[in-house]
């Protein structure tokens, strides 16, 4: 009768042997941090971390080791990505590469992209960067209107590109776009992987209403790209590219956006709260112990091959959900006025999350999208 | 195992689907004791669901006892079930022989009993609150402390009259004002604390809420897809689909998090704050998702004759019984505070994590 189950997560002491490792390993590298800087988390940009995460071999952790993997499992890998999160390190640099766009390239790429690439993305050298909106396509993908256009040897691409996450200090990109007209709208769509300095691929900041730097607009102007750069079957990118998002929805990324405030508002809180403060706190804790457990059982299912999709948009609309609540929680329980250059670290950590909140129920498949692909689980569409 | 893996869970799900049918459930609202209902629950063996199987019990594992309370609350099953298995496992455990029949625990805490022993003799004097079906069974089990010790105590209330009361399900809630002596049989060394116990209760009334979301969430779900309004389905509209989908995703979370809470009732002990976790959760889910259900549903949904209110009257009562999420969440707070800003990660992972 319970229509989307959770199974429960698989037991796994190799993993929590593991996070014994990965908190050793975060006390020495993230001393001195502040907490604003905590609070970035899979926003804040290091490439000198990514590496020495790749060093540790935490970056493709599950792919095989002849593409510089290391062949463990999702749930050692779960245990990586939460403890990186939940310390608030600087993950961006590699994140998007090793969730979404390596198992891509193991799933779909050519055998020489995965011997070129995989290794790198491994060592937490090469980032890459996810070319899906533009800007007249944001929910509605299957409209995409850069085309690749076949020519002698290759594709000449067309088009813009839009929100693309570090786009100005990524290696390559995952490009998805239109290559025919195929009577159905989810037909005649591929991916491509673009090396960033190709001629003709120019990228334009955009900055957020933060004032950070993050997204940029890329435009395409006749740009060649060899025939072995297609990703997978022409044709077939939208299957590719739904697969895909499965991973990007369902991680501990979705739900520890707000963490940082957490802690910064238990700090504040000091030792002595009110009763109201205490089930304040422990009503989030409530929270984050359920999603945690349905995210892990997310990664048990990417784990035994079956396909969680429906579960992964449950769990990115709730942990959304939740995200956005923590800052109105903590303004309203501390009584504090968030500002940017305070010197507690609460007041600033309050400011950040506060302004970054509207971007959490709209990054990685906005919260009306999720709950469509909900709905058609339930029958209704 | 899933739930749904689990031929406990199918064979209780059968069982109470025969069992609940809506005049029956109209019946129990009326204050009648179900008794063919409750002799085929017994017949079944279910009331011993989780008594170790050296006491007689039939061995399943917490996980898979519990998961009838799951399929008890889809059925909205107006049987003293959890309340019963769980007299059982607190008997069992302090080996203290177990009563036939139904048997109830009190669902609130306080006022505290007052146990005391003198001249060799027990006494137990006090108020035992909101008693499940407390004026339909002949006995109930509750844990007192006594020097500070937490001991099981078996109280026959056959006779007694209770302060009759019910909870917005029409489920009896009764109340015992008790100065009684207990005979040397009738108490014994918990292995539970009063806590535990609470929790183990909340545990029950888990596993129930996140059933009972099950039920409503296709309910709703069939209903939108039948009731035609400006020449369509009315689950054709997008908001419509919106509003279903945070029901579905709150019955996916309550479920997970009634998962956590039968998990952690285990052979070493009582994970308490997992427990009151998945309380807290499947509270606010009951709550919204509740309130969701209603307003798929319309006015059809508000009268009698329709089956709906059956289980969200439960959904709204349950929330409150073995500790609502004020009090749960309180716990949780008061150690995540204890164990400070920075150990609070360590507290989130530690939960869940023995097992």
């Amino acid at each position: 009768m319970n229509r989307f189950p959770f199974a429960p997560p698989p037991r796994s002491p190799e993993a929590e042997e593991l996070r014994r490792e990965v908190r050793d390993f975060l006390k020495t590298e993230l001393a001195g941090t502040t907490a604003l800087q905590r609070a970035e988390s899979w926003n804040g940009w290091s490439a000198e971390f990514s590496a020495k995460m790749g060093e540790r071999g935490w970056i493709g952790m599950t792919w095989p080791k002849r593409y510089g993997g290391h062949e463990r499992s999702a749930l050692e890998r779960y245990v990586v990505l939460e403890e990186m999160l939940a310390h608030g390190a600087p993950v961006s640099a590699h994140w998007i590469a090793d969730r979404q766009s390596g198992p891509l390239l193991l799933r779909s790429g050519t055998e020489q992209q995965r011997l070129e690439i995989l290794p790198r993305i491994a060592a937490g050298t090469c980032f890459v960067c996810i070319g899906l909106s533009e800007p007249d396509v944001g929910s509605d993908l299957a409209s995409a209107r850069t085309r690749a256009v076949s020519v002698d040897g290759g594709y000449r691409v067309n088009g813009t590109k839009i929100w693309t996450t570090n786009g100005h200090r990524s290696h390559y990109m995952v490009l998805f776009c239109r290559t025919g007209d195929g009577g159905e709208r989810h037909q005649g769509l591929s991916q491509f992987l673009v090396d960033m300095k190709t001629p003709g691929v120019e990228v334009r900041p955009i900055i957020a209403l933060t004032g950070e730097h993050h997204f940029n607009e890329v435009v395409f102007t006749d740009v060649f790209l060899p025939a072995d750069s297609a990703i997978g079957k022409i044709g077939e990118g939208w299957q590719q590219v739904t697969s895909e998002l499965a991973n990007e929805r369902s991680g501990p990324e979705r739900f520890l956006s707000s963490f940082e405030l957490l802690v910064e508002m238990v700090r504040s809180l000091g030792n002595s709260p009110s009763d109201h403060a205490k089930a304040t706190v422990g009503r989030l804790g409530a929270h984050i112990v359920t999603l945690r457990r349905m995210s892990r059982s997310v990664a048990g299912m990417l784990q035994a091959g079956s396909d969680p999709t429906l579960q992964a948009a449950i769990v990115k609309d709730l942990g959304a959900v939740l995200e956005q609540e923590v800052p109105e929680i903590a303004r309203l329980l501390l009584g504090a006025e968030p500002t940017s250059s305070s010197t507690t670290d609460f007041s600033a950590v309050l400011a950040y999350t506060t302004l970054h909140a509207p971007s959490f129920s709209l990054r990685g498949g906005a919260r009306e999208i999720l709950r469509g692909i909900i709905a058609r689980g339930l029958g209704l569409r | 195992m899933t739930q749904t893996e689990n031929p406990l869970f199918d064979m209780a799900g059968r069982l109470f689907s025969d069992l609940c049918q809506p005049k029956d459930l109209a019946d129990a609202g009326t204050g009648q004791w179900p008794d063919a209902a409750w002799s085929a629950v017994e017949a079944a063996g279910l009331p011993g669901a989780l008594i170790p199987e050296d006491a007689g019990g039939f061995g399943a594992s917490p996980v898979e006892a519990f998961s009838v309370l799951r399929a008890a609350g889809e059925h909205a099953l107006p049987l003293p079930l959890g309340e019963t298995m769980l007299a059982g496992l607190l008997l069992a455990k302090a080996g203290i022989a177990i009563p036939s029949g139904p048997i109830s625990v009190p669902s609130t805490d306080q006022p505290a009993l007052k146990l005391k022993r003198s001249d060799g003799r027990w006494t137990l004097a006090g108020s035992l609150r909101h008693v499940p079906w407390g004026r339909h069974v002949k006995t109930v089990v509750a844990v007192a402390d006594f020097e500070e010790r937490p001991y099981v105590v078996l109280i026959s209330t056959n006779g007694m009259a209770p302060d009759c009361a019910d909870n917005v399900a029409r489920e009896p809630r009764d109340s015992f004002t008790i100065d009684v002596a207990l005979k040397d049989s009738e108490i014994a060394l918990s292995e539970f604390s009063r806590l535990d116990l609470r929790a183990i209760g909340a545990a029950m009334r888990t596993q129930q809420i996140a059933g009972a979301l099950s039920r409503v969430t296709a309910m709703s779900v069939r209903y939108a897809q039948e009731r035609v309004q400006f020449g369509r389905p009315i689950g054709k509209f997008q908001t419509i689909q919106q509003s279903l989908a945070v029901l579905a995703t709150q019955t996916a979370a309550a479920n997970a998090a009634a998962d956590l809470a039968a998990e952690a009732v285990t052979e070493a002990g009582v994970e308490t704050l997992a427990i009151g976790c998945a309380k807290v959760r499947c509270g606010e889910a009951a709550s919204l998702g509740s309130a969701i259900a209603h307003q798929i549903h319309g006015a059809f949904g508000f009268t009698h004759e329709h089956s709906l209110h059956f289980y969200t009257r439960r959904l709204l009562s349950w929330r409150d019984e073995f500790g609502n999420e004020t009090e749960w969440s309180t716990r949780i707070g008061q150690a995540a505070i204890e164990g400070g800003p920075d150990r609070l990660w360590y507290g989130i992972t530690d939960i869940g994590a023995s097992r």
